[in-house]
């Protein structure tokens, strides 16, 4: 367990800004630009950096207030994780003009490509489009550093990779210098071509070759000033948007590697449950298009000319199993266990006068799965392995599968392939662990997919939790807040757990011992409010079930609870819930973006009844978020109707605000905040996992009510806030939170009733369950009557 | 094994495969053709939606036996040949690409291709019935977009209608 605690004495005017600095103190360092890089030898120019590089110190005293994740949060253990690996990152300028650049993260819908593609195209002065960005294979030396995870992507590699940009352009310029005959001074690069003050003029791609070094040297640059900035923090679409709507963009199961035959899993009735023998191994390879059926720990491999064949052999197995470690439990058996290991809260202050406050909100399991389902194409024959997925710890999954096989990681070739979508999936490297096994069972190449239903009910999921709130109020002023968190255990065994791990040592006092999820609780969980005594504690139990983050960790679900609580108190307190927000917040930023919402949502409009307005606010990955939003809770909009599925409340307008320090890419982000906002709206009101008899019953996006047309809101409206620091906070999770508790809020007000278990509808199953044997449902055969 | 041959894209292709299997295997696994995305294979979440003879359609939940020789199936591929030339916007695609790229609609991208040629089919629709698209033609696609691009999606279908 966990604990941090912090007392605030009320009204204290906290002017912190968006990372917890001081305003007016530059702690942080964030000014600094003077830098040392590197010029690697080679025959084209190859500028390089320490990806460790950051521009700010260390942050090494935990305060007592504020609360830990203020001065030292997350993304700081993320990005300091780097720092002893000195390792490199090189942008190569090639001779056709443009520069080249292997980023060491995952694309995986969250547009860091694109935004590092503009960061390179700022510092080196070139147009966006000459800019190249793969994604780099499993590189073991940067140890820590190759995980996309925690919205950290852009927080830690901003500097080093404009370090590396801007050597780049430096030593284009000396190489210029020389052959225009005047010096670096004088000349001017823009465009990709360097021009001297006499107009005769030399391209990045005639100087590549000259500016090459013959050796590896050290490099000492100047960053350009924010002030010059002309594509950084102007709104750009994506680099890969033509080949997203030509359907030229490769995920894995497009990838064409030789031989690589589609191959799907067979897999056990309960969650997994291990296969002990296949009782007609024969009639099934005499099915048509089936090549090989193999035995492995997971389930039963089929290897087919076509996924449809594969599937018809996924489903005419007949095989023997053990039962899976929750066989014959379900979610309310899960939940009994929860609450067992549910602590005592601490209590609160006694005061004769003060009046509790108390709430216990459920939180079901939720799933992660992406559209591209788990996949990885794996080639392990002759004693070497290689392996194409989507990994967002790609370093990990080497390591794990050359364990498995049995090989030196020297033999095993991981590739980092983009995928369609992760929200904490691609962390882990399911699908990549599984195609190695097959493979090599099998002893041919494969392309392995799981099926939409195994997707579903046996990739990770977001762990059950329960949250309790008990607050203190005097008057208006709230004397302590407790919220304890109650979780079944979220698996960290991708590599956030090992960095946390390693760093342990180097944590500021007293974190140090925690297990990893309860430094990652304390490192993010905070509370921006004046409210006394602040208290928020982690316990996780039951370890049995396949979990991961989901968009986020804990930050949705906490965040829930703790503003629902605010409502509360502010109903107590006799305040509108913007009123009371406004009046408790300690943090001058998200003050900001309170007020913003507020004055563009049109806060406390006239709404008719059963409609209301919710309003919420969040504070993490370096950044502020706000939302409002309008909720409509009347019975002719609750049940319409759509065929198969879900729709209840609708949200019908939203505005957000957002910042997040330095926006790289103002579009990105408001692409995210909007994805972010659908994912708030499905984890209020539609999207849970209901276990039964031991196995998860949602085997199709139409029993897994994510938000769908029909239930986004037909209005949304984002604004993202102007540059507030001199760097990016992260983006990819920072729009669910926020959005989550006001629509909450909002469900709590037009309807007089607050929640206590999300998302509202978890308690009715509204669909058919799939069967469970076999595993996967047969595709129809009637398509051609549903043509429009 | 039989013999299948059907229109794709404009030209006439055959593939040796048995008549059960579904038209979207055919083009992803036989042909080479990964426009159309797996997200279910149940005709639910609509990524591989395609169109035959113009009209909306889903080749996870069509055996090929049952296209027949004439039949003209068109992939996100090849959508911009649908477009009369006038037509065709600033990349040489279909308006309703070329709206999906100003909005920048896409996020992983992988929902898309099946976005935009329901998108197609639903303004057609509404074309063929003397009307504009409506908020309830918005509301009832079903195409799953798990990155949550539905207000992008909405915005460009709006304006994809209008140069289409
Ligand atoms: S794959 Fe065809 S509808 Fe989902
Ligand atoms: S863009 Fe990722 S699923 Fe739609």
């Amino acid at each position: 367990m966990s604990q941090h605690s912090g007392t605030t004495s009320p009204h204290t005017e906290d002017t912190r800004a968006v990372d917890g600095s001081a305003v007016a103190d530059d702690s942080r360092g964030t000014s600094r630009r003077h830098f040392l890089g590197y010029v690697l030898g080679g025959t084209t120019l190859m500028a390089a950096a320490d990806l460790g590089l950051f521009a700010s110190p260390a942050e090494a005293t935990i305060p007592t207030i504020p609360s830990i994740p203020e001065l030292y949060d997350l993304n700081d253990l993320l990005t300091h994780a780097a720092m002893p690996t000195a390792n490199l990152i090189a942008i190569s300028v090639n001779e056709d003009g443009t520069a080249s650049f292997a980023l060491p993260r995952a694309e995986v819908g969250q547009g860091i490509t694109t935004s590092t593609a503009m960061i390179i195209a700022e510092e080196l002065e070139l147009p966006l489009d000459k800019v190249r960005i793969t994604l780099a294979p499993a590189r073991p030396e940067l140890l820590f550093n190759q995980l996309t995870g925690g919205s950290n992507t852009t927080i830690s590699t901003y500097t080093p990779i404009r370090v590396a940009a801007a050597i780049a352009k430096l030593e284009l310029l000396k190489a210029a210098a020389i052959l225009l005959g005047d010096t670096i001074g004088n000349l001017v690069a823009k465009g990709g071509v360097i021009e001297a003050p006499d107009g005769s003029s030399v391209t990045y791609g005639e100087l590549a070759r000259k500016a090459a070094s013959p050796t590896t040297k050290k490099v000492e640059v100047d960053l350009k000033s924010s002030a010059g900035f002309g594509i950084v923090g102007t709104p750009q679409n994506r680099i890969d948007a033509i080949d997203a709507v030509t359907g030229t963009k490769t995920y894995t199961t497009d990838l064409q590697v030789p031989d690589a035959l589609p191959t799907m899993i067979c897999r056990a009735p309960t969650l997994n449950g291990i296969p002990l023998a296949i009782e007609n191994k024969a009639e099934v390879l005499a099915l048509a298009g089936v090549t090989d059926v193999a035995l492995i720990d997971t389930g039963v491999a089929v290897r087919a000319e076509t996924f449809g064949q594969a599937i018809d052999g996924v489903r005419a197995l007949k095989v023997r199993w053990q039962d899976g470690p929750v066989a014959g439990e379900s979610d309310a058996s899960v939940l009994t266990r929860l609450k067992k290991a549910e602590l005592p809260m601490p209590a609160l202050p006694k005061n004769p006068l003060a009046k509790t406050v108390s709430a216990d909100f459920t939180f079901w399991f939720r799933s992660n799965s992406a559209m591209d389902t788990n996949s990885a194409v794996a080639d392990v024959r002759n004693g070497k392995a290689t392996v194409w997925a989507g990994l967002k710890s790609p370093i990990i999954a080497k390591q794990a599968i050359a364990k498995e096989l049995g090989l030196g990681e020297a033999d095993v070739e991981v590739n980092v392939v983009q995928s369609g979508g992760s929200f904490g999936r691609r962390l882990f490297h399911d699908a990549a662990l599984e195609a190695a096994k097959a493979s090599k069972a099998i002893g041919k190449p494969v392309k392995l997919m799981w099926h939409r239903a195994d997707d579903a009910r046996v990739g990770r999921a977001h762990p059950m939790a329960t949250s309790r709130v008990r607050a203190s109020l005097l008057g208006n002023e709230v004397l302590a807040f407790h919220q304890s968190h109650t979780s079944v255990e979220t698996d960290f065994r991708h590599g956030l757990g090992e960095i946390v791990t390693a760093m342990a040592a180097d944590l500021p006092a007293g974190l140090g011992n925690l297990g990893f999820a309860e430094t990652i609780f304390t490192l993010t969980q905070e509370v921006p409010y004046n409210f006394g005594v602040v208290l928020q504690t982690l316990a996780e139990t039951d370890g049995r079930f396949n979990t991961g983050s989901m968009r986020n960790i804990y930050s949705p679900d906490v965040r829930c609870a703790n503003e629902l609580m605010v409502d509360l108190l502010a109903k107590e307190a006799k305040l509108d819930p913007y009123t009371f927000r406004r009046k408790m917040l300690r943090i001058k930023a998200v003050r900001g973006v309170l007020d913003k919402v507020a004055e563009v949502g049109e806060w406390g409009k006239a709404m008719p009844a059963g409609t209301a307005q919710g309003i919420a606010i969040h504070k993490e990955y370096k950044g502020v978020s706000a939302c409002l939003v309008e909720i409509d809770c009347r019975p002719e909009t609750v049940n319409r109707k759509v065929r198969d599925a879900v729709t209840g409340p609708r949200v019908t307008k939203v505005t957000y605000a957002v910042d997040v320090g330095l926006p790289i890419n103002p579009r990105g982000l408001e692409a995210q905040m909007q994805g972010g906002i659908n994912d708030g709206i499905a984890l209020a009101l539609t999207s849970s996992l209901h276990l039964r008899e031991g196995h998860f019953m949602e085997g199709s996006w139409d029993n897994y009510f994510y938000t769908r047309q029909w239930n986004t809101p037909p209005e949304v409206n984002v604004i993202v806030m102007p540059p507030s620091s001199d760097q990016p906070g992260g983006a990819g999770e920072a729009g669910v939170a926020a959005s989550f508790a006001a629509v909450a809020c909002a469900y709590a007000r037009a309807t007089g009733t607050v929640p206590t278990e999300f998302p509202i509808n978890h308690g009715e199953i509204s669909f058919e369950e799939k069967p469970r044997v076999p595993p996967v449902p047969q595709s129809p055969t009637d398509g051609l009557d549903h043509t429009y | 094994m039989p013999e299948q041959s059907f229109v794709l894209n404009g030209e006439k292709v055959t593939v040796d495969v048995a008549d059960d299997v579904r038209v979207l295997w055919v083009l992803r696994d036989l042909l080479g053709v990964t426009g159309p995305k797996y997200g279910c294979g149940i005709n639910v979440c609509k990524a591989c939606t395609s169109h035959i003879n113009g009209k909306a359609f889903n080749p996870c939940s069509v055996p090929v036996g049952e296209v027949g020789d004439d039949d003209e199936i068109t992939t996100i591929e090849g959508l911009p040949d649908t477009a009369p030339e006038d037509q065709r916007g600033p990349h040489g695609l279909h308006p309703m690409q070329e709206a999906w790229l100003e909005r920048d609609v896409a996020q992983c991208g992988y929902c898309q291709p099946g976005q935009i040629m329901a998108a197609v089919a639903v303004v057609r629709r509404a074309r063929d019935e003397g009307r504009q698209v409506t908020d309830a033609d918005l509301d009832g696609i079903r195409n799953i977009c798990r990155c949550g691009t539905y207000t992008r999606i909405r915005e460009a279908i709006r304006a994809g209608e209008q140069s289409m």
